[in-house]
């Protein structure tokens, strides 16, 4: 047998040994990563799961010493992530359609891609800043529709993103077949391109409102914080991330609870947002 | 109406459905048909064979000018169908895009259901009570041979069909629309020999009311399905003749030693 000569065994068993040192140092980077994730899970859940009760979902924050719970923080996150979403989500959509679609000749396209890239990369405090500078600071107070809007400048780039790569996986045979059947152009993106393409993007909004439930620097000065409930959003609104920062930072342990309980919430909710995520894309492709 | 349409039009025999006369096209600077004139016929099938690259899926992009889509793309000369100059811009490549329907090598089914596949296209042309809609997908799907095998899962994606079904999907998704030109791009390259069988006979059956212009690698089937095939070799068109002529006695030596398998 001409494969069994001695030389080709050494080879074969150099093969089998570098395969093994590599099995063995991505196992190794795996477990380093799963060691911190499960360790700040583990202090998470220890620490917060006593906090978790109906009056969090249902009390205001409290006074030092008093009873409440997180409510006004829950519903002012709710909402000016929604009003976020509901901003970024067509900018976004719109601005990823041109990219994908109309874009593919000429400067315009790859320097708005670049440049959104940066968005993409930005830090948010900086996102943050910029909204009061052009918002907070010219209408003189702070305000939920100013936190709305700083956090829709992180959910536009990550909508742009995905919506042009999930439009660029979009066979051009399928648009072809579209216009030769005589469709014109908008007909075929918004009835073809865009239903091929439309579990990915919905993926890409659902992430974005993931990233944004969890964001603080942009809500310091903005929304600010709001010791009440309000539905109102010209009015400084609580919500959970800087109710976390502020509580965790006060010297009262009935606000740390608070606090871990908040962690755990919004933990929580953003992974449920990526399995609900996961779960929308692989019912597409599959 | 310059002098050389009105000159064109006077040369056209009355059975020729698309005159090709003078075409040259361009990606960007390469040069990928060579003056390239001939007659197709109505309702004949007419196959373009001859090596990959040497243009047949090109010229047949022009013909309902899908080669605007990508505006490196360059045409001089004219197409002729039933007279009128088609590469005109002036003319709305919509219309053309209604009277020559296409169909593409890999199966394309709109990510929808079967039934909105096939009444996507109608709707960009016509207002159709429900009643008539219903019938006109029916009349479609039945012309390409698939009624029987969708008619009891109409509202089923178009994705869960067969390779084969796709295709014929596809054709009838072509038809719907009533076009008069129907060409092909290479239809059965992505088929199993089964349904490749399907489209060939379907192709035979779609020649009594359409023009067919066919493009294929496949030189059996060039000679088993096509009235009148033109050999193509880089850019130039070689030999263009009724099918038997091509297949038993070529004019050219070129041509012999393609369909004889000396060459490509």
């Amino acid at each position: 047998m001409r494969y069994t000569t001695p030389e080709i065994r050494r080879i074969y068993r150099r093969r089998q040994l570098a395969n093994r040192f590599h099995l063995l140092m991505s196992l190794c980077g795996m477990g380093f990563g799963l060691f911190w994730l499960t360790w700040i899970l583990w202090t998470l859940i220890s620490n917060g799961f006593e906090a978790l009760s109906w009056s969090l979902l249902t009390h205001p924050t409290p006074a030092p010493g008093g009873e409440g719970g997180l409510a006004n923080a829950i519903l002012g996150s709710i909402m000016m992530s929604g009003l976020a979403t509901l901003i970024g989500t067509p900018v976004g959509v719109l601005a990823g359609t041109y990219l994908a679609e109309y874009g593919r000749r000429g400067w315009l396209a790859p320097i708005t891609r670049f440049i959104n890239d940066i968005l993409l990369s930005a830090p948010s405090i900086v996102l943050g800043l910029f909204i009061y500078t052009v918002y907070v600071a010219r209408f003189h107070h702070f305000s939920g529709i100013a936190g709305a809007l700083s956090l829709s400048l992180i959910v536009i780039p990550v909508v742009v993103r995905t919506t042009d790569d999930m439009l660029r996986l979009v066979p051009d045979s399928l648009r072809e077949a579209a216009i030769a059947l005589g469709a014109p152009r908008w007909k075929m993106v918004v009835m073809v391109a865009y239903r091929a393409a439309k579990s990915g993007i919905a993926t890409g909004v659902l992430l974005a409102v993931a990233r944004i439930s969890g964001e603080t620097a942009p809500l310091l000065f903005t929304a600010l914080n709001n010791q009440f409930t309000t539905w109102n959003i010209n009015e400084p609104m609580a919500n959970l991330p800087v109710v976390i920062f502020q509580f965790a930072m006060s010297p009262y342990d009935d606000w740390h609870r608070l606090a871990w309980g908040g962690a755990i919430l919004v933990t929580f909710s953003v992974l449920a947002i990526n399995v609900l995520a996961r779960l929308l894309f692989r019912q597409k492709s599959s | 109406m310059s002098h050389s349409e009105v000159f064109n039009l006077s040369s056209i025999a009355p059975e020729v459905r698309i005159a090709i006369r003078n075409l040259n096209f361009y990606y960007g600077r390469f040069h990928a048909l060579k003056n390239v004139t001939m007659d197709i016929q109505t309702n004949k099938v007419t196959a373009f064979i001859g090596p990959s690259g040497c243009g047949k899926s090109t010229l047949l992009r022009t013909f309902n000018r899908l080669h605007e889509l990508y505006p490196s793309n360059r045409t001089t000369g004219q197409i002729l169908l039933d007279g009128k100059n088609v590469l005109d811009r002036r003319e709305d490549p919509t219309l053309l895009r209604a009277r020559v329907g296409m169909v593409f090598q890999k199966p394309t089914p709109f990510p929808m259901s079967i039934y909105e596949n096939i009444a996507f296209g109608v709707r960009l042309y016509e207002k159709l009570t429900s009643v008539e809609m219903d019938e006109r997908v029916e009349w479609a799907l039945s012309k390409a041979a698939l009624w029987p095998e969708v008619k009891d899962k109409l509202r089923q994606s178009g994705n869960g069909l067969s390779g084969g079904q796709q295709q014929r999907l596809c054709i009838a998704r072509c038809i719907a629309i009533k076009p008069e030109v129907i060409l092909l791009d290479e239809p059965c390259s992505a088929l199993d020999p089964i349904s490749t069988a399907h489209i060939e006979e379907l192709v035979h059956d779609l020649k009594s009311d359409y023009t067919v212009v066919m493009v294929t690698h496949n030189m059996q089937q060039a000679a088993r399905v096509s009235d009148y095939t033109a050999y193509m070799y880089l850019g130039e068109l070689i030999e263009f003749d009724e099918t038997d002529q091509i297949f038993t006695k070529p004019n050219q030596k070129a041509t012999e030693d393609y369909i004889t398998g000396k060459f490509g």
